[in-house]
This record gives C-alpha cells, structure tokens and sequence, in this order.
C-alpha cells in the first residue's frame, strides 16, 4: 500500500472476531453497539479498527471515538469497553461463529 | 474459539502471486459465505503471527476450507502460505469467524458484489454457495483488477457467468485492459456504478471488500445514486494483516 494512503489505514471490527472469540462466546461482530460518544448505533463489523499497536482499538464509523481496546498480555488481557454504552447481540440466530 | 488443525489437500495458483490453498479441517464446524478464519504460524522458537483470510469455498459436507492468499513483497506470512506451503502440510485455524459480512440463502433480494483485487475471496464464496444451493437470488458482480493476468478465479467466475440463472459480471480494469476493451483502464468511478449495478430502487444488498481506500471509494458511489447506507456491508483489508 502506497504512504499517501496512510489516514486510509483501518480495518472494520470484523478483522477483531477471532481475537475476541477468547472473550466472548457469542460473535460480536453482528452485535450492535451505541458509541458513548455520538450515540450512533452500529454493528460492531462496521468500527473502525486500528491494529497498528499492541492491541486493537475500535473506533465508531460516525465520529471516530475509541469504542473497545483490547490488549492481550503474556498472563492477563485487558478490555476497556467504557467508550460503548450498550452492546446489543442477537441471541435468534444460530451461533456460526 | 479453539484452534484447529487443517491439512492442505490441494494448492492452486490464481495468479503470479496468490495461490489458493485447499484445507481439510477434521473437526471444521462449517460456515457461511463471507466469513473470515484467521491463520497462526508459529516458530521453532515460540515466536507467532496470525492474519486473516477469507473462505473462498462455498459451505460443503466435504469439511474442506479453501483460503486464496495474496503474497506481499514484505509480508511475514504471506510469503510462506503461497511459496513454502506443501501438500500434506498442517496449518492452524480459528474459525469461521463473522456474522454481519455474510450471505445466506434464505436472502432473496437483488445482491450487488463489489471486487477490488483479493477482495473477490468472500464475494466468491456467495457466488458458489449460490451457485450449489440452487439460489435464484439475482447476483450481480463489479470486479475491480489491476489488469487481466490479476483475475482471481477466472474459469469459474466465465462459467458462473454464462449458464443459465448466471451472475452477470463486469470487470473493471485499473492499469491494463484487454485489447478493444470498451472502457479504458481507470478506478471505478460513477458512470460505472450507475451502469453495472442494481438500481437503488431493486434495494440491493452491497457487499463491498477490498483495500480500504477501495471500499471507501465503492461504498460511497453505491450511496451517491441512491443506495441505502445501511444496505451496504464493506470488509477492508489493509497492509497491517497480510490480507483483509
């Protein structure tokens, strides 16, 4: 990928699904989650996701404000949820994932 | 989700730098088309990375998993899945992964796939799943490749494309077309859009996956003549994992 396309450089939550199927039992990646910023509810698929760190960090694909981060450590991971106020699963369908 | 242990059965070239790798996986769970599993390598010395690809085999009884990987110049992954990689080596998978990038068969509405290069993987996989299952669903396809020889899935996609009940395809050449080629080489732009793909009225659903300076691109075309934001689902990929 060439530099001048590095403000480009996110993915969507659903690159984070394999990562967070060691925390949750159910896919989060159909989930809808409301950022604690703008209020905006979305699937947590559409997050931007930054994964040029230690960890992952999502970030709403309205206003940009961080959602999850997620840093997986030699002994303890550690989950900051606090920019999302609400994480909607959908308990109906067959878990696929 | 556990790590499981797939086999390489088969590996086919798509083109000079991606390869497709065919898995079977003993105690594979199945999936749905458009899902993503990822793959850890692990060294000699502990040391190990995992990247995401997506499945390129429709879901089947056979418990096999067919990834299509993209070699990067500088890739710490992608070089060994599609140059070291041998028939009857072992690899390890989480997986399938993702329940919102999916098509599943009960879906019956007009579906517009938008390809930009290796972005054709998931798409691919709906368009066999719906070719398998016998799905009248009304498939229409954009791929977007930088020139003839980049067309991942060639013969299929012809076949696909020409029966009966078939996916109606256009291609979009970036840098090189096809001698008489009716469009000159160029990114996907409006006119494009507005010509190839479903009316916004038919209320298509859009899945849109490629580098993510592609999907904003595409994504926000499809939204300009008339397409509902929330119709259009988009997976990007980007350097950080070797693929998606």
């Amino acid at each position: 990928m060439n530099s001048h396309t590095y403000e480009y450089e996110y993915l969507d939550g659903n690159a984070a699904g394999g990562e967070l199927s060691n925390i949750f039992t159910m896919d989060v990646t159909a989930a809808k989650g409301q950022c604690a910023h703008c209020g905006a509810t979305k699937r947590f698929a559409e997050a931007h996701l930054y994964m040029q760190a230690p960890g992952v960090v999502a970030r709403c694909a309205v206003c940009e404000h961080v959602i999850l981060r997620f840093v997986k450590g030699r002994q303890r991971a550690f989950l900051d949820l606090s920019g999302m106020t609400c994480l909607i699963l959908d308990t109906s369908q067959p878990q696929e994932c | 989700m556990m790590w499981r242990v797939g086999t390489v059965v088969a590996l086919h070239d798509e083109t000079a730098t991606a390869r497709t790798i065919a898995l079977k996986v003993p105690d594979w769970p199945g999936h749905i088309a458009g899902q993503h599993v990822d793959v850890r390598l692990t060294a000699s010395d502990g040391y190990s990375a995992v990247r995401s690809y997506s499945i390129a085999s429709a879901p089947n009884a056979e418990k096999r998993v067919e990834l299509t990987v993209e070699r990067l110049p500088n890739g710490e992954v992608s070089p060994y899945l599609t140059q070291e990689l041998a028939v009857g080596d072992r690899l390890e998978l989480r997986g399938p992964i993702g329940g919102w990038f999916v098509w599943r068969t009960q879906q019956t509405e007009p579906i517009q796939l938008v390809a930009g290069g290796s972005g054709i993987v998931p798409l691919m996989a709906m368009i066999r799943w719906r070719a398998s299952t016998g799905s009248t669903a009304p498939f229409r396809l954009l791929y977007s490749v930088r020139e003839p020889g980049a067309v991942f899935y060639r013969d299929d996609l012809q076949a696909l494309s020409d029966r009966d009940n078939k996916v109606t395809l256009t291609y979009a050449y970036t840098r090189v077309a096809p001698k008489d080629w009716s469009r000159p080489p160029g990114r996907i732009d409006a006119a494009l859009i507005a010509q190839t793909t479903w009316p916004s009225n038919l209320s298509p659903t859009c899945y849109v996956c490629g580098p993510t300076s592609f999907v904003e691109s595409a994504a926000g075309l499809l939204t300009a003549i008339g397409n509902n934001p929330d119709k259009i689902r988009t997976e990007r990929f980007g350097p950080t994992g070797d693929r998606k």
